[in-house]
């Protein structure tokens, strides 16, 4: 909604929230539900809020648990039946500086400060560690912002005993511990605080009327920051950047005024500010986003444009590059569809607002920032935060690489008359295991970002991956295929659990019932496999390593389920196409599946080399 | 501005705030009299009325406004 994208106007959304809200909900209906505490150190009401707009136009609605004013701490480590049976999704401690309950004196000795700095980040790590001990979700923490005076002047975050420095030096403790923890992420109000303006930011008006951190004109600009960290963690990022060459890439238009008298470089204040642009867009491919050109222009001058001496993007930059004189809407759903992502999980940059206007009306969900003049473009985009990083994963540096791995093999598929032929080709090899440690970020991440190829389309959180691992009751798999251009790293996720056949009615109303009963049937909870990989015999492969792993746990019958969602058509009839047997449909759409496991099975997968060992 | 532009103002300000097109506010009108102003909605009008206005309550106007009327006087004497 635009009302709700940066930039945006933060006092009236504070002022009509209602009618926004309402609005919001009228828009769409399918929700991700996700149940978030909210644990303050000072008054949340207003951020809970605006913080429900922001999701909610994200495509997720919170049920929020609200702690009692300030009792944070008190609300984690002590008993407390109404979090735990509110069982959390995600954990937010609203912390500031208010909280900080020991300051060094300008006369304490540098080994008192020492001790005060550990008494105050032991008061959070303790809070932290019983947290992932009794909720096992993911926790977003504040820093902590500065102080609205310094005493030491500026000299305050020279001395040790300043509070500047003493607030920078928790926060890097509290940054070390992120790092070493997978389900912990930082929210910066340092940054947001500094970027918002502190003097306004830190009114004591607000903290001493309303006991609020911060001022209530900063709430939605706090909001907005934290949905971006929250939508992230659930899978709701944006995946690729679909950039306007002439105006937006550089001054000029390449087509009327040549490549050479284009404004790119250094010689000009126009030119610096469209080379600095370009720098920051090239740099998003090394955070995993995948870059686009849709372009209204003769492909071979966007090329020459592209191409220019003192531009730093290249034509190899893009996975994808539409220059041509068609609607720059179809040009959008052809990318989509050559990437094999959804066209909502497209960001579209163009100077014209004319432009952003017909994709806006025609590709629902896909975001079209309005970006300003040149020198706003790089703020504008960067504070949307459409591509918010949680974690910096392999996967994510090289996803450019894969896609482009991707047209290669395309290519050579042209050589094959056989299809079979081809993909032996490939000299493919898989892995296919039980979860493992170093890769249940990565599992999660696709239960939250898989749509297509999703047959149950269940989310789960980190925690709930190493649940299923840690449990006997089920069995899972996580697949990961390379080949000779390239590996597409873990592609395809299945979790099964040991069950009886009177499961059925759970599971046919889309539930889940509780582990640990036992018995001769397998039920497939979840199967999905990421796109890249359509086509490549990785789901036969995947096949063969469930029965395997279920006939040896004595598993006689295997029952599959389709939930049907907006997105996943594509696998309706997948069951099918495995062998098994249509049991029934329900009014709902659901169909159930069942495979009855031969004495003597026939592995499906003839093509991938699959290496189970450790 | 005159006084009744401040409260042809302040109406639309409630109505927005609590989401309410019927709402139309006096000099007595005071948080007893709508439902839905309580003193966390109370913050969040005050931010949607300096908003209106341009001007900021300072906190002893906060602390001390007794009704609507007296906000208004606050208003004029402030934005003259």
């Amino acid at each position: 909604m635009r009302e709700l994208e940066y930039p945006f106007n933060g006092e009236e959304i504070l002022k009509k929230s209602k009618k926004i809200k309402r609005a919001l909900m009228e828009v769409r209906t399918d929700f991700l539900e996700k149940r978030i505490a909210v644990l303050g150190g000072s008054t949340t009401h207003d951020i809970i809020r605006i913080l429900e707009l922001f999701l909610l136009d994200q495509g997720i609605r919170p049920l929020f648990y609200e702690s009692e004013y300030a009792q944070y701490w008190q609300d984690v480590m002590f008993d407390n039946t109404a979090l735990l049976e509110f069982a959390p999704d995600l954990i937010f401690i609203h912390t500031s500086n208010r909280n900080v309950t020991v300051y060094p004196s300008p006369s304490d000795r540098e080994e008192r400060v020492e001790e005060l700095l550990l008494e105050q980040y032991e008061h959070f790590r303790a809070m932290w560690e019983k947290i992932a001990e009794t909720y096992r979700c993911p926790v977003i923490q504040n820093n902590f912002e500065y102080p609205f005076y310094r005493l030491l002047g500026n000299q305050e975050a020279v001395y040790l005993q300043g509070r500047i420095s003493f607030l920078n030096r928790l926060n890097e403790k509290f940054y070390q511990y992120a790092r070493a923890h997978e389900n912990f992420y930082i929210h910066d109000i340092n940054y947001l605080s500094a970027s918002y303006g502190l003097d306004k930011w830190a009114d004591p008006l607000y903290w001493h009327m309303y006991k609020y951190a911060c001022c209530m004109q900063a709430i939605p600009a706090f909001a907005h920051n934290l949905s971006k960290v929250v939508k992230a963690i659930f899978g709701k990022n944006k995946k690729a950047l679909v950039l306007d060459l002439d105006n937006t890439l550089w001054g000029g238009v390449v087509g009327d005024d040549g490549p050479e008298n284009l404004e790119i470089g250094q010689e000009t204040p126009m030119g610096q500010v469209y080379a600095e642009f370009q720098g920051y867009i090239k740099a998003q491919k090394e955070i995993g986003v995948m870059l686009a050109v849709n372009s209204k222009n003769e492909y071979d001058n966007a090329i020459a444009g592209l191409n220019h001496p003192e531009g730093t993007i290249r034509p190899e930059d893009f996975v994808s590059i539409k220059a041509n004189w068609e609607p720059k809407s179809g040009n959008m759903n052809a990318i989509s569809q050559e990437l094999n992502i959804l066209p909502d999980s497209l960001v579209f940059v163009d100077d014209n607002p004319a432009e952003r206007e017909i994709v806006r009306a025609q590709i629902p969900g896909a975001a079209a920032p309005e970006i300003g003049t040149p020198e706003q473009y790089i703020r504008v985009l960067d504070h949307g935060g459409f591509f918010e990083v949680t974690t910096l994963s392999e996967d994510d540096r090289k996803r450019s690489e894969m896609y482009r791995a991707n047209q290669e093999r395309s290519r050579q598929q042209e050589r094959f008359a056989d299809y079979h032929e081809y993909l032996l080709s490939l000299e493919m090899e898989g892995t296919i295991r039980p979860f493992e440690a170093v890769y249940m970020a990565r599992i999660a991440q696709l239960t939250n970002k898989s749509n297509q190829f999703n047959l149950t389309t269940r989310r789960y959180t980190q925690s709930d991956i190493e649940g299923f691992a840690a449990d006997q009751g089920y069995i899972t798999r996580y697949g990961k295929l390379a080949d000779k251009f390239g590996d597409n790293g873990v592609v395809s996720v299945v979790i099964g659990r040991v069950g009886s056949m009177e499961d059925v009615t759970v599971y046919r109303q889309g539930e889940r019932p509780a582990s640990g009963a036992g018995g001769d049937v397998l039920h497939l909870e979840l199967w999905l496999m990421s796109c890249r990989v359509l086509k490549r015999d990785m789901e036969y492969a995947m096949m063969d390593s469930m029965v395997e792993a279920a006939a040896a746990r004595g598993v006689k019958t295997i029952l599959g389920y389709y939930y049907p969602t907006a997105k996943n058509a594509m696998v309706k009839e997948f069951y099918r196409e495995m062998g098994f047997e249509k049991l029934e449909e329900t009014d709902a759409g659901v169909t159930i599946w069942r495979f009855t496991i031969p004495n003597e099975y026939q592995k499906k997968n003839t093509v991938i080399a699959v290496n189970a060992d450790v | 501005m005159s006084r009744e532009e401040v409260f042809e103002k302040l109406n639309e300000v409630f109505r927005d705030v609590f989401d309410d097109e019927e709402i139309t506010v006096t000099d007595a009108t005071t948080a007893d009299d709508i439902e839905e102003w309580d003193s966390l909605e109370h913050i969040n009008l005050l931010a949607a009325v300096e908003q209106e206005f341009g001007m900021k309550f300072n906190m002893g106007q906060v602390v001390s406004m007794k009704n609507v009327g007296e906000m208004a006087d606050i208003i004029l004497a402030q934005i003259g």
